[in-house]
């Protein structure tokens, strides 16, 4: 069992859980992820991490369906049945120049780590974040003091500026060279930064998509790539974002949305 | 007469995930032991990768020393709950057997799953432990055969499995209707009750490197099976509702997802299923996608003569009304949203090629589209590549861990063996690995 050391709300509907791991913590870098069982009749939730040290992981989280309400309705105190990682290759972290972190809503969590380590690196760099309202914002604190400049984005509004990560990524193109942009996020919105960053500068995506095992077995985590079919699990999950057939991963990760609903109504 | 197998009705099973086949009873078994001819220089020996005493345990069957058969069996392979259920008799000991030619060989696959059903708990023998540590990675058949030869040798085994549940492609790949998980259970529990620790959630390669491991243990055997699964490269396969047969079957094996909500994880069951192969993963998807209530049609590009699957599997398959449309090979799997069906092309057979299988050739103007609304790919799969990804060790062109004549990989303490230096092959080989992987890292050890 894997006990949880840490549990706090981030924001609406978004959690944070920080998770006695050891084996997992060990060798865990930034851009990694892991995968979660709450017991043994639930799903493998694949989640990327958020933070980590030599004894524990941190995972954010989003109330998408029945298995992430679950996840909520865990305390500090309670043990998950299984924590397996890290997976996925890490993030390829060195000297760019300057560097621009695109992230949305929950998924945006692990640019912090990624933050940290590229500025570490010697980098510049430049953080986005985005979400619908001020409402699912977290972690500004902690990713201005690891960014140079952070940039925040509200779809209404209500907090720094209107409008898309996208808007602001315009923005900073008209003023500065990026060396390299990395995005993370909803697939729609990676979509739109891929498209907005090809031909001005090498873009990396980070994909979460729908998988079982995490380490090559099962295929669910198929993208083309290229021309290639890549397993976002063992491959991935970074990749080259002007590389990726992003309809597809789009339609792919809505594959279980009506059993989801489904299942969620079965416990409410 | 060979003494039939009584199996559960074809129109009963397909509703369920009960065991087809039903095993002997007694009756049955002692009839069928008393027809072995207890051949001086038994050929069935010879047919058997685990090299059980074929002859012997049938003896001790006829004898009624039901516990006596079962702990000679066990001499030889930790898992004969496991073999008398999954492996490809009729191709390996069966085949052997004296009175094949008459079609009278001795079921041998029947006796050996009477004597593990019938043998009662084992007795733990008495080990002397030695200091010496062994890492065994992956906890599928090859491992855990090694793992077991290696504790009853005396040394220290841990097993370090990357999901929650031991047991590798027997856990997520064969069907419960096949290998009920109870007889899993009770084969690894026995396994653990010869000393061998078991730690699951934990990913070598990723959790930890064979060089960390290394610093730990004497010597590490690698047995993480054959799991990357392959696709055709054909249009269409990244809709969704085409499945990879392991997906499919982990969803329903590992995961329980037809007993969605209650279990977390969903599957899409269709009412039209094509599955794509000719090997025992494609008869298991088949009959796996008919229990969720889909029409099913596997779809396989040579006869039913190069069909890899077990004879007996394809039967069953057959009456449980799964269609089988040979001489077909996909083209293109057409659809929007979602799949609507596969575009196919027929096939003759010409020259055999390197396999040794007759080279299947499309034939011009046979072009014809097959509706359905899901489709399993069960094209084969190659090594796992979590390993292979980490560079410690030498992998050829599939990703299959190159090892020599002893086992033991371009790292001199790092042994490997079944499907994770072969590609896909059966759970009899990866035991038969397993066992052979054992000896040679004792003979090892004791030189070090």
């Amino acid at each position: 069992m894997y006990p949880i050391i840490k549990k706090q709300k981030l924001a609406e509907d978004i959690y944070l859980m920080q998770v006695k791991a050891p084996a997992a913590a060990k060798n865990a870098k930034p851009g990694q992820f892991v995968i979660l069982q709450i017991h043994e009749k639930g799903e493998r939730i694949p989640l990327s991490i958020a933070d980590f040290d030599r004894n524990s992981i941190t995972v954010i989280f989003s109330v998408v369906g029945k298995s992430t309400q679950e996840l909520a309705k865990l305390k500090k105190g309670n043990a998950l049945a299984h924590f397996a990682g890290p997976l996925g290759n890490p993030t390829e972290i060195m000297e760019f120049g300057t560097v621009c972190l695109v992230g949305g809503g929950f998924g945006a969590a692990p640019l912090y780590t990624i933050a940290k380590a590229m500025k570490k690196a010697g980098n510049k760099v430049i953080t986005i974040i985005g979400s619908r309202n001020k409402k699912l914002l977290f972690w500004e604190d902690k990713l201005k003091k690891e960014s140079d400049d952070l940039i925040v984005m509200t779809n209404d509004g209500s907090k720094g500026g209107k409008g898309f990560v996208t808007d602001a990524l315009a923005q900073v193109f008209k003023r500065i060279r990026l060396n390299l942009v990395f995005t993370i996020g909803p697939p729609a919105m990676m979509k739109e930064v891929a498209k907005m960053t090809k031909h001005r500068a090498r873009t990396i995506a980070s994909l979460a998509l729908i998988m079982l095992d995490g380490t090559g077995m099962c295929g669910s985590c198929r993208v083309n790539i290229g021309g290639e079919t890549k397993f976002a699990c063992v491959d991935g999950p970074d990749f080259n974002a002007h590389a990726v057939d992003w309809n597809t991963v789009i339609k792919r990760n809505k594959r279980y949305e009506k059993e989801e609903k489904h299942a969620c109504r079965c416990i409410k | 007469m060979r003494t039939p197998l009584r199996e559960n009705s074809p129109s009963d099973r397909v509703k369920n995930f009960s065991e087809v086949s039903l095993g002997y009873n007694e009756g049955e078994a002692l009839k069928e032991a008393e027809r072995c001819l207890q051949c001086k220089n038994p050929l069935c020996v010879d047919g058997c990768p685990a090299r059980i005493d074929i002859p012997g345990f049938i003896k001790l069957i006829k004898n009624k020393k039901y516990p006596e058969a079962l702990e000679k069996i066990k001499e030889n392979n930790n898992l004969p709950g496991v073999c008398g259920r999954v492996c490809p008799h009729e191709t390996q000991c069966e085949l052997k057997c004296i009175l094949k030619p008459k079609k009278e060989q001795i079921s041998i696959a029947a006796l050996e799953r009477f004597a593990a059903d019938n043998g009662g708990k084992q007795k733990i023998p008495k080990i002397k432990k030695l200091k010496k540590k062994v890492a065994v990675v992956g906890s599928g058949p090859a491992s855990l055969t090694c793992a077991a030869d290696l504790s009853l040798r005396g040394y220290n085994v841990t097993i370090y499995e990357a999901l929650h549940k031991p047991g590798g492609v027997l856990q997520y790949g064969i069907p419960e209707f096949r290998l009920p998980r109870k007889i899993l259970r009770e084969e690894i529990e026995y396994i653990k009750k010869l000393g061998v620790k078991l730690v699951v959630d934990f990913v070598v390669g990723k959790s930890a490197k064979i060089s960390e491991i290394s610093n730990d243990y004497d010597a590490i055997f690698i047995g993480t099976g054959a799991g990357l699964p392959r696709f055709m490269g054909i249009p269409g396969e990244e809709l969704n509702n085409v499945y990879s047969a392991n997906e499919f079957l982990v969803r329903v094996n590992l995961m329980k997802a037809h007993k969605f909500p209650e279990y977390h994880t969903p599957v899409k069951k269709g009412s039209k299923v094509i599955v794509i192969g000719g090997g025992n993963v494609a008869i298991d998807a088949a009959r796996v996608a008919k229990r969720l209530g889909a029409e099913v049609t596997i779809l396989y590009r040579r006869s039913f003569d190069e069909m890899p699957a077990k004879v007996s599997e394809v039967r069953h398959a057959q009456e449980e009304g799964i269609e089988f449309l040979m001489l077909t090979l996909p083209l293109k799997i057409i659809g929007g949203e979602e799949v609507k069906g596969v575009e196919c092309v027929q096939m003759r057979l010409g020259e055999e090629d390197e396999t040794g299988r007759k080279e299947p050739i499309p034939i011009e103007g046979t072009e014809l589209t097959l509706e359905c609304d899901q489709v399993v790919m069960a094209i084969g799969q190659t090594p796992n590549p979590t390993i292979a990804k980490t560079k410690e060790v030498m992998v050829g062109g599939r990703g299959q861990i190159i090892v020599n004549e002893n086992m033991q990989s371009s790292m001199e303490n790092v042994f490997a063996g079944g499907d994770a230096i072969s590609g896909s092959a059966t759970v009899i080989k990866a035991i038969g690995d397993g066992k052979k992987a054992a000896a040679k890292i004792d003979e090892f050890l004791k030189k070090k």
